[in-house]
């Protein structure tokens, strides 16, 4: 490309010298040849080593999360090759647990995980956003601090701890009250059938929902306080009363997030292993009833794994490990895809 | 000082859009250029374009030549130095909240790591008094934040923080538009002002903002520039039929 103008030499223009306004703003003269600033400016080297050895170490960084996941998961193949030698695939699909005769399955285990877990969320979700929206958009500034730190106090109590308080109180409430109550109004379901001894799935699920709660009601109050203002009040001036103004103008803003928090939650319902020991009965078995005792993934290694005598016992509940690891995957990835799904072509969105 | 600005033949696209064709034009030193046109014509496109902040997004290209002195912006400098020497002025005020007031101007300075104090805090004064700003801020300097000032003070405030870095091109994106209009003719009179010292190209979509400020202006539609001349000359006796047609309000 060819042109007559050379930006180097003075410009060509008509050099139109502006007529200074009357009063004078920029009151300091400025010497400019070349100020100390610049001159500084000018020594800094172009960034491309800092930019680039940045990137660089960001990527390590990132590519350690694969690592991590990849050594785990070749340990837990490696470990359990007996087991996977036995049983194959069907290991996830045989209810049988008889350690003396040396035979194995998983499949009362991934219930008892899955059924807890879902169950916790059933139970923790609709509380979790009720406390975030309460905190967000209702509560008084005075309440707002205490209520925030009491919520991330609970996350912060040891779970061996939930255990123990789900021990000594809420089994006896199951047994003696909240059972007996659920079997006369809610029994003709099927799910609450049964000897109710206060230990099994419901139990289990009621403090795994409670040791959830804080972690998805404080992100999802997080997530909720960066809605912009102006959303709340473009909302409220069309008319909108309080629950219609939260309803569109925060939570459908905050969906995406609030699904992130929940998948949280029920990441960590997943892996919970001692409170759900301590209270599910500990028998492996499916049972349609929830007041039947369970077995998680989690709390049959924790149970079982020191006392393992022989390699194909021990090959087995590290295949249990596998389990799990697979388990949490494939629910991560069906509520990643079920989000997908849902928000696929909806409109561009905050938060 | 500032630098003169040569285009050649700049491209640029925003994934399959095509939103800059074949602009050429000479940005004088120490002058201030005027860009106006209807929305979507592409001059936002072309300021992003002289300081390299179009390629920051991940479907956007550029092709072409740009030349600040005499560099090549795309050949002969990383971003970050254009960056350097090139400041700029967004649409709404974008103070840092985190930051006092004079903070928020020393930015660009602490960053690059840059630490005599008392050249700091001489920069500090000289960049917020001509951006008009000190007489209202001098005495909450370090209290306050930058995002506690209103939003006219608060554009002067990022003004004064493009200015601090003493920067050779000045680029402003429609500075005035989220502004009322004392706030507006206050920005405009730095303009004013600053021209001497800087090469400023300003957005905007206000015409007698433009005919106020700007020695010259072009005139954008559609991705291509279709007119660039003297401010004078383009609001008094266009050449170009559809430039007329705009400045006169006929459609835009």
């Amino acid at each position: 490309m060819t042109t007559e103008r050379d930006p180097v030499s003075p410009t060509p223009l008509p050099n139109v010298v502006p007529v200074a306004p009357s009063e004078d703003l920029a009151s300091q003269p400025i010497n400019h040849e070349p100020s100390v600033v610049r001159a500084f400016l000018n020594t800094r080297g172009s960034g491309r080593l800092a930019d680039n050895a940045f990137a660089t170490v960001m990527l390590i960084c990132a590519c350690s999360i694969f690592v991590i996941v990849l050594f785990i998961f070749s340990i837990l193949i490696t470990h359990s090759k007996l087991s996977i030698a036995a049983f194959g695939l069907k290991f996830f699909s045989r209810q049988a647990w008889d350690p003396v005769s040396g035979d194995f399955g998983a499949l009362p285990f991934i219930y008892g995980t899955l059924a807890t877990s879902f169950l916790a969320l059933l139970i923790a979700v609709p509380l979790a956003l009720g406390v975030a929206v309460f905190l967000t958009e209702l509560c008084p500034k005075q309440l707002r601090a205490p209520i925030s730190f009491l919520t991330e106090l609970l996350a912060a109590i040891p779970s061996v701890v939930y255990g123990l308080w789900a021990v000594f109180v809420l089994v006896p409430i199951m047994r003696d009250v909240i059972g007996p109550f659920l079997h006369k109004t809610l029994g003709w379901t099927g799910f609450f059938e049964g000897a109710n001894f206060g230990v099994g799935l419901l139990t289990a699920s009621i403090i795994l929902a409670i040791m959830i709660l804080p972690i998805i009601s404080s992100l999802t109050r997080d997530i909720m306080t960066a809605v912009p203002n102006s959303q709340r009040e473009g909302v409220l001036a069309l008319g909108a009363t309080r629950w219609e103004m939260i309803r569109i103008g925060v939570l459908r803003n905050s969906r995406i997030g609030i699904v992130g928090a929940v998948l949280l939650g029920l990441g960590r319902a997943l892996g919970e292993t001692m409170a759900v020991t301590m209270v599910i009965g500990n028998h492996p078995e499916i049972s349609k009833s929830l007041f039947a005792p369970g077995y998680t993934l989690a709390s049959v290694i924790a149970n079982e794994f020191s006392e393992a005598t022989g390699d194909l016992y021990l090959s087995a509940l590290i295949e249990i490990g596998l389990a799990l690891f697979l388990v949490t995957i494939v629910v991560n990835a069906a509520a990643r895809l079920m989000v997908w799904a849902v928000t696929r072509g909806a409109p561009a969105r905050v938060a | 000082m500032g630098v003169g600005i040569l285009v050649e033949n700049l491209n640029a696209w925003y994934g399959t859009n095509h939103t800059l064709q074949d602009i050429n034009l000479h940005i004088p030193a120490n002058h201030a250029t005027a860009l106006i046109g209807p929305s979507g014509c592409g001059k936002s496109t072309f300021v992003r374009c002289l300081n390299r902040m179009h390629e920051t997004n991940p479907i956007a290209r550029v092709t072409g030549v740009i030349k600040m002195g005499d560099i090549d912006i795309y050949k002969d400098a990383s971003p970050v130095e254009i960056r350097r020497r090139v400041g700029m002025v967004f649409q709404r005020p974008n103070p840092f909240p985190t930051m006092s007031i004079y903070d928020n101007v020393a930015s660009g300075l602490k960053l690059n790591g840059f630490t005599g104090r008392r050249i700091l805090d001489e920069t500090v004064e000289r960049s917020l008094k001509q951006a008009a700003l000190w007489e209202e801020v001098k005495d909450d300097l370090k209290k306050k934040s930058g995002a506690s000032l209103s939003g006219g003070q608060q554009q002067r405030m990022c003004i004064a923080r493009a200015l601090a870095v003493d920067p050779e091109v000045l680029l402003m994106d429609e500075p005035a538009s989220a502004l009322d209009p004392v706030s507006t003719s206050k920005i405009e009179d730095l303009i004013f002002q600053l021209k001497s010292q800087y090469t400023i190209v300003i957005v905007t979509h206000n015409m007698q903002q433009a005919a106020r400020v700007a020695e010259n202006t072009g005139f954008f539609l559609n991705g291509k520039m279709v007119e660039f001349d003297s401010t004078h000359k383009i609001f008094t006796n266009p050449r170009d039929k559809r430039t007329e047609d705009y400045i006169t309000g006929r459609f835009g």
